[in-house]
């Protein structure tokens, strides 16, 4: 029998029981939209946490101290763990042991309050580099300027604050020259950031800079670090550079086996695979459980094809009196199940990436953050294909009940 | 040589252990070109047996010859093609799909042979010529009167130029003048285009039209005769 008749017969019976086949194919559509919906903001999400990250620059490199975390124990671990020292850092400026640095500013955390007259708050507290921090995430003091080089070494009490900290301990009023004070410790504001917003690792808003060495000797007490960023010329050479830190690090904490190193490195590179794996087994998961809705809706239509199938049985039987072979009626009762788990498909297609569009620009408001979309041609081609192939799964058994009829039995149906 | 051929076929319904023997074997022959009526009461096996005539329905026991060869020796999918290229079947009940046009349903069994599609519309027109329903082509069957639907059916029983048309109670749900009509046209296919025509019918006056007349009760062959005082089209129109 040819295609095109196929397809029309198959039209001519959806469209008898339009409200029946419309209940029916909802399944389908409401499965592929979810589908698309999650896909779309899975890729959505993971551009925006790629480019934030590609906005601390691919030539950026941190060190941890403590063994790479693999639990959530490990992470814990981490902020007590006091292995990479002054030392280190000193070893790790010398060109000689790693010619690709050109900077390296050591952080550490401090937790605390910051206060000024009667106001109180209780920001991000980093004892780190500010001129690095600023050069790191591209961001240019909304008033004074960065301490430099020499406030460290001299463990001056100097601090960088963000725009809400300001707002919230001064109003309206200028921070910069004002004493703050923080761990009963009097510092004196050089600079306020402008509003930026969360960044990938922290609320640029709610930070404060400090010195690290004047944190580390004055606030914490310690001679460690919690953390240890650099940069190098060329994101290039960042392999090279990993090897070089290894070895140096290794070298000076007498570590013959990799196994038990006391630090690791990150490099922008190996956060975005983490990411990106998270991220594909979050998507995969939440399609998994998607799919249950399309195995269900899939159901859904094999339940009305098998009615279908019973209402035409007098139908199938002149079929077959005409001289329709048993194949004819299995595909025109298949091209049916198809026709309508396909349409489904493309409604939902166009509902997903509709809401997908609309998820955009809700998470923008939010956010604050371009969000790109993009047409998920993937998961598009996904759903058409799943949509299809549940038609094709679900139709076969009410089709094949169909075609085994015999021509005067089904002729004979009441 | 006989197109039919039929040697002690028996049909018998099972339902559960049950039996209900229908035919209790039948015997006879058909030539090609014969005018031939099944009568008999209702529940007497003659609907049955022109249901295995057709190869709608299997019989359970004996031999039924078509053209020179056994029904056993017959797949599923020849069956379906004798049906659709050798036999025109038309059914008391019409069996027309009722949202169709009068041109698609005459078309359905072209859909289901080799005829090239671009010949479809002009054969399906044709056969609509032959039973008078041109003015009705593009009527849904929904809207025909009862002797339009059965011209219809026999529009379709027609396109794919079968050697047999077997009719079941034609003109059963017609009123007298659409069944004289129906008669006229199945009397005329029978003379002038010289296709075989098997009809089952309770009446005595449509039997009337036919050559002979086999007569079925209690699903055996009660009489088979030869018409003489036979009442063809022209009598009917004195």
């Amino acid at each position: 029998m040819r295609i095109t008749y196929t397809a029309r017969t198959a039209l001519r019976g959806l469209r008898s029981n339009m409200t029946r086949s419309l209940l029916t194919v909802l399944g389908i559509v409401i499965g592929i939209t979810a589908i698309i919906l999650i896909v779309s903001i899975g890729q959505g999400t993971e551009r925006l946490i790629i480019g934030e990250i590609q906005g601390m620059g691919a030539n950026t490199i941190i060190i941890r101290p403590g063994k790479e975390p693999t639990g959530p124990t490990d992470a814990a671990d981490m902020l007590f763990a006091d292995s990479l020292k002054t030392g280190d850092v000193e070893a790790l400026r010398r060109k000689e042991n790693v010619p690709d640095i050109v900077t390296i500013a050591p952080a550490v955390m401090v937790s605390g309050n910051v206060s000024y007259g009667g106001e109180t708050y209780r920001p991000t507290i980093f004892g780190w580099d500010a001129e690095f921090m600023g050069k790191m995430m591209n961001i240019t003091p909304r008033e004074g300027e960065y301490f430099d080089e020499l406030d460290i070494r001299s463990k001056a009490s100097v601090a960088v604050i963000g725009s809400k900290v300001e707002d919230e301990l001064f109003g309206n009023d200028s921070a910069v020259g004002k004493t703050i004070r923080i761990k009963n410790h009097a510092f004196r504001v050089v600079a306020v950031l402008p509003s930026h917003g969360q960044s990938t690792l922290f609320n640029v808003d709610e930070v404060v800079v400090i010195p690290y060495t004047t944190a580390q000797t004055y606030l914490l007490g310690i001679n460690y670090f919690n953390e240890v960023m650099l940069q190098i010329e060329d994101a290039e050479d960042a392999d090279a550079a990993v090897v070089d830190i290894e070895r140096t690090l290794r070298e000076r904490h007498n570590i013959t086996d990799p196994e038990k190193d006391d630090f690791w490195v990150v490099t922008q590179e190996g956060i975005i695979d983490q990411i990106a794996t998270i991220l594909s087994v979050l998507t995969l998961f939440l399609s998994s459980v998607v799919a249950i809705s399309l195995v269900v809706g899939g159901i859904g239509v094999m339940n009305i094809m098998l009615v279908s199938v019973t209402e035409r049985t007098r139908e199938i039987g002149l079929r077959k009196a005409l001289g329709a072979r048993n194949r004819d009626i299995l595909l025109q009762f298949l091209t049916e199940a198809v026709l309508l788990t396909g349409a489904g498909g493309v409604v939902g297609i166009t509902l997903g990436i509709l809401f997908s569009i609309l998820a955009g620009t809700i998470i923008t408001q939010v956010l604050g953050r371009p969000w790109g979309f993009e047409f998920p041609y993937s998961a598009a081609l996904l759903g058409l294909g799943v949509s299809a192939a549940v038609g094709l799964v679900f139709g076969i058994y009410p089709a094949r009940k169909a075609s085994k009829k015999s021509p005067i039995e089904a002729l004979r149906y009441e | 040589m006989a197109i039919i051929e039929a040697r002690g076929i028996t049909k018998t319904y099972l339902d559960g252990d049950i039996e209900t023997p229908v035919l209790k074997g039948v015997s006879f022959s058909i030539n090609p070109g014969e005018f031939l009526a099944i009568m008999g009461p209702s529940g007497s096996g003659k609907s049955t047996l022109l249901h295995i005539l057709g190869f709608l329905d299997r019989h359970t026991s004996g031999a039924y010859f078509f053209d020179g060869a056994s029904a056993d020796s017959y797949s599923e999918d020849e069956l379906a093609n004798i049906r659709n290229t050798r036999i025109g079947f038309v059914f008391q009940s019409f069996n027309l799909l009722p949202r169709a046009s009068v041109l698609e349903n005459v078309r359905l069994p072209l859909l289901y042979s080799d005829v090239p599609e671009a010949d479809w519309d002009g054969r399906a027109r044709a056969a609509i010529e032959a039973v008078g329903l041109t003015h009705r082509t593009d009527y849904e069957a929904s809207r025909l009167s009862g002797g339009e639907k059965q011209r219809a059916a026999i529009a379709r029983a027609l396109v794919n130029h079968p050697d047999i048309i077997f009719a079941d109670e034609p003109t059963g749900n017609l009123d007298s003048a659409s069944g004289k009509a129906v008669m006229e046209i199945l009397e005329n296919l029978n003379r002038e285009h010289g296709h075989t025509v098997i009809l089952i019918t309770h009446e005595t006056d449509t039997a009337a039209h036919a050559e002979r007349i086999i007569h079925v009760r209690d699903g055996m062959i009660e009489r088979d005769e030869i018409v003489t005082d036979r009442l063809t089209a022209e009598t009917f129109t004195k």
